[in-house]
């Protein structure tokens, strides 16, 4: 096995843009995250990949401040998102699934409000508004509430909202879902040239095509463990990452039976 | 099939009580509301029994009548159909249309409404157990009678479904229905008063009432106690026409729907305006601020509460107008400070999970309650100001203005402190975003009854010196007193705002997280 765990008594290098110790969490009888432990190497584009109800949403929530863990530390940039929560903060920018947005503001209104709760500066909100905007074809819709988006749109004012205050590390949980592919590829397309220009972005998914091809380093996470965790080359180990996924994951069903389903 | 979509409608109702054991408790505190309201009726209805037929008759046609208009009406103004049965899920299943309109039906009578109905309705077939004939009678009505409500009901919402699925008709319908229900004392008053004014006119009203397809069914069993057979008769041919025309009109709607989803569309819009967003100031705390604020405007669940204020004084001033006696009017400045304190303590909880963007945000604690508790005082303090003035100008009475005005004030900041103390720490069962405020919330009832009492009675505490200097004035007829009461009310109610933000801006730094964990369970 080419990937390695960390060693969780090793303090965290000062390359690591995330590093996170044993975290672990569980929601009454279920053990949702059983000590993880990952390092994220600053100015990577790294993915996390499992199945669902691996975890993901629950380790990055810890990781970002958002859940506090039952066990376990994180800390982004040499300062620990529990013990230095604003400071923490300051330096990530947070896409989290599954959360509402203020959504009777305008697309335009939200991201100048999450610019304006950083304390950042009325004029150079206003200006990176109209950038981003622009960047994410949401021009057009500035003005409509965002309770009126569409899926995809709502994903994409999310996004925006994360962008604003040009954080060092972006942690991004589930980006592209319900994006259509000319959004996603600008998306990409920004996060590439936010990543080269030396920040870290973090994105979770479960389309291992799209983090084979857009990721460099790559963790895999299944029942709240980690499973591999490296490079993508090393994860992949020459199979591509769908098939190294499937086979450290383990379910795959056989495909014989549901014969019937071929007597239509 | 039918029995399919019954066990269906069960096992949704099961799984959703068994979700948190609190929402067993809501739908108990429900059940036993209705139980209450459905039991005191069907007493009433068996008492009937040994009434006079013409007041039997009247009752029971003009009630009867009120359910079927109120199940033709309330699901859509209130925008809380219950969907748990939304055919427009039913469309990939091929289900025959007519098993699929029983099923629909039949389902529509499980849960509280429902149940509420069919128990009263069939409770009018003791009233009319004077004879077999009227009995039989009575329960063909009942049947026919609450199947017209749930298929008129029925028709109603899937005519209106996609212009109730509209956004902007949500909002609109549920601030308006706000007006009716707290004028509904005036209105009751109004209509008693116009009703005893012409002795006769409820029978009259009620025998029109039976020939139109309201109170048709409801009329069968009191005509053939009545020996009125040809009009029985002829109102049975009523009934049975419209439940059919009815049903045939939600048949042909259904099909509709069925292969026309919703459009629910909006132009598109260009940015530009930032609203209060770019007037006020460029700091976190002003950030929140201008967000709170625009929410009372643009959120039915905050606008609906607002809309009360305005009604307050004409509720009051008709109540004194009935009276002659116009003391209550007192009340009114320091209720509706307390009423708008108090609204925003609940605010977290009305964020939901919105709530992460403070979070990840890092926004202090400290910015976060001052900016909630600024944009509510922007337009409660010149309400309460303006009230208080306009009762001492109302009653010519400038003596008690500093009292009235200490007394309000004092609650006012009092009410906003704590509220930031109470928001930060409690979450409390409200209507989700973009759900109708009328709708049951999903929660913690137990939680929400506990910190609305606890609160109230805190607040009271905090209160007390000004309440006693207010009645020390009132029984010294000191003016003194009312000055003093002035000054209290300021200085300490600012005192005490100032503590409650830090307080509540310190809890919610410590305990952030929890707060989201907590409202993510209610989503």
């Amino acid at each position: 096995m080419t990937a390695q765990q960390p060693d969780p008594a090793r303090p965290a290098g000062p390359v690591a843009a995330l590093s996170i110790r044993g975290l672990a969490k569980r929601f009454g009888q279920k053990i949702a995250v059983d000590g993880i432990s990952l390092d994220v190497p600053a100015g990577s584009f790294f993915g996390i990949v499992g199945p669902n109800g691996a975890g993901k949403t629950t380790t990055l929530s810890m990781a970002t401040g958002l859940l506090r863990p039952d066990f376990g530390t994180a800390v982004v940039h040499g300062v620990d998102v529990w013990a230095r929560p604003l400071e923490a903060k300051r330096l990530m920018g947070i896409l989290p699934d599954g959360v509402r947005l203020f959504d009777r503001l305008t697309g335009e209104q939200l991201i100048t409000y999450a610019g304006l709760l950083r304390g950042m500066d009325k004029d150079v909100v206003a200006s990176r508004v109209g950038e981003l905007l622009a960047a994410l074809d949401l021009a057009q819709d500035a003005g409509t509430l965002v309770v009126d988006y569409s899926a995809g749109m709502t994903k994409k004012i999310a996004l925006a909202s994360a962008l604003i205050h040009a954080p060092r590390l972006l942690v991004l949980d589930e980006p592209f879902e319900a994006v259509d592919p000319v959004s996603a590829s600008n998306i990409r397309s920004i996060l590439d040239s936010y990543v080269a220009s030396g920040g870290t972005v973090i994105v979770s998914s479960h389309v291992m095509d799209l983090v084979q091809r857009m990721c460099d380093h790559v963790a895999v996470v299944a029942g709240g463990r980690l499973l591999a965790t490296g490079t993508v080359d090393e994860v992949r180990g020459g199979v591509s990452l769908e098939d190294r996924f499937v086979q450290l994951v383990g379910g795959r069903s056989r495909t014989e039976g549901l014969e019937w389903l071929r007597t239509f | 099939m039918v029995a399919h979509l019954l066990r269906l409608k069960l096992t949704l109702l099961r799984n959703g009580l068994r979700r948190s054991p609190w929402q067993l408790v809501g739908m108990a505190f429900g059940g036993l509301y209705a139980l209450s309201v459905v039991a005191t009726l069907v007493v009433v209805l068996v008492l009937l029994r040994q009434a006079d037929h013409e007041l039997v008759y009247t009752a029971v046609v003009l009630g009867g009548s009120a359910a079927v208009l109120g199940w033709g009406i309330i699901p859509v103004v209130a925008s809380a159909t219950d969907l748990t049965l939304d055919p427009a899920r039913f469309t990939t299943f091929a289900v025959p249309m007519k098993q699929m309109l029983a099923g629909l039906a039949l389902g529509g009578l499980i849960g509280i409404p429902g149940l509420a109905t069919a128990l009263v309705a069939l409770s009018t077939v003791v009233t009319w157990s004077r004879g077999v004939l009227p009995a039989l009678a009575a329960l063909v009505g009942a049947a026919l009678g609450v199947l017209t409500c749930i298929v008129l009901s029925k028709v109603v919402t899937t005519a209106t479904a996609s212009l109730a699925s509209s956004r902007r008709f949500k909002d609109v319908s549920a601030v308006a229905f706000m007006v009716p229900l707290v004028l509904l004392g005036p209105i009751v008053a109004g209509v008693g008063r116009g009703i005893t004014a012409s002795t006769g006119f409820l029978p009259d009203f009620a025998r029109t009432l039976s020939w139109t397809p309201l109170g048709a069914p409801w009329a069968l069993a009191g005509d053939i106690e009545a020996g009125r057979l040809g009009a029985a008769a002829f109102k049975l041919l009523i009934s049975v026409a419209v439940l059919a025309g009815l049903a045939w009109f939600w048949k042909l709607l259904l099909e509709r729907a069925l292969v026309t989803p919703p459009y629910s569309g909006s132009g598109k819009r260009k940015g530009g305006k930032l609203g209060l967003l770019g007037f006020l100031p460029a700091a976190p705390a002003g950030a929140v601020m201008s967000r709170a604020l625009t929410y009372w405007v643009r959120d039915p669940r905050y606008s609906g509460s607002l809309i009360v204020i305005p009604l307050l004084p004409v509720v009051l001033v008709f109540q004194g107008s009935q009276t002659g006696d116009f003391s209550t009017l007192a009340l009114l400045a320091p209720l509706s400070a307390f009423i708008l304190a108090w609204s925003i303590s609940a605010d977290v909880s009305y964020d939901n999970t919105a709530f992460a963007l403070h979070l990840a945000s890092g926004v202090r604690g400290v910015d976060d309650r001052l900016g909630r508790a600024l944009a509510c005082l922007a337009f409660a303090l010149p309400v309460v100001l303006v009230f208080a003035v306009g009762y001492s100008a109302f009653t010519a009475d400038l003596e008690a203005l500093p009292g009235q005005l200490g007394l309000s004030l004092g609650i006012l900041f009092t009410g906003l402190g704590l509220s930031s103390v109470v928001s930060a720490r409690y979450t409390v069962a409200v209507p989700l975003p973009g759900d109708s405020p009328f709708k049951k919330p999903p929660g913690n009832v137990g939680q929400t009854l506990a910190v609305q009492f606890a609160g109230l009675g805190v607040l009271m505490v905090l209160v007390l010196p000004e309440a006693a200097l207010l009645v020390a004035q009132l029984v010294t007829g000191n003016s003194l007193f009312g000055w003093l009461n002035l000054a209290v009310g300021l200085v300490l109610g600012m005192g005490l705002f100032v503590i409650g933000v830090r307080l509540g801006g310190k809890w919610l730094d410590a305990r952030g997280p929890e707060l989201l964990a907590q409202v993510t369970v209610n989503r």
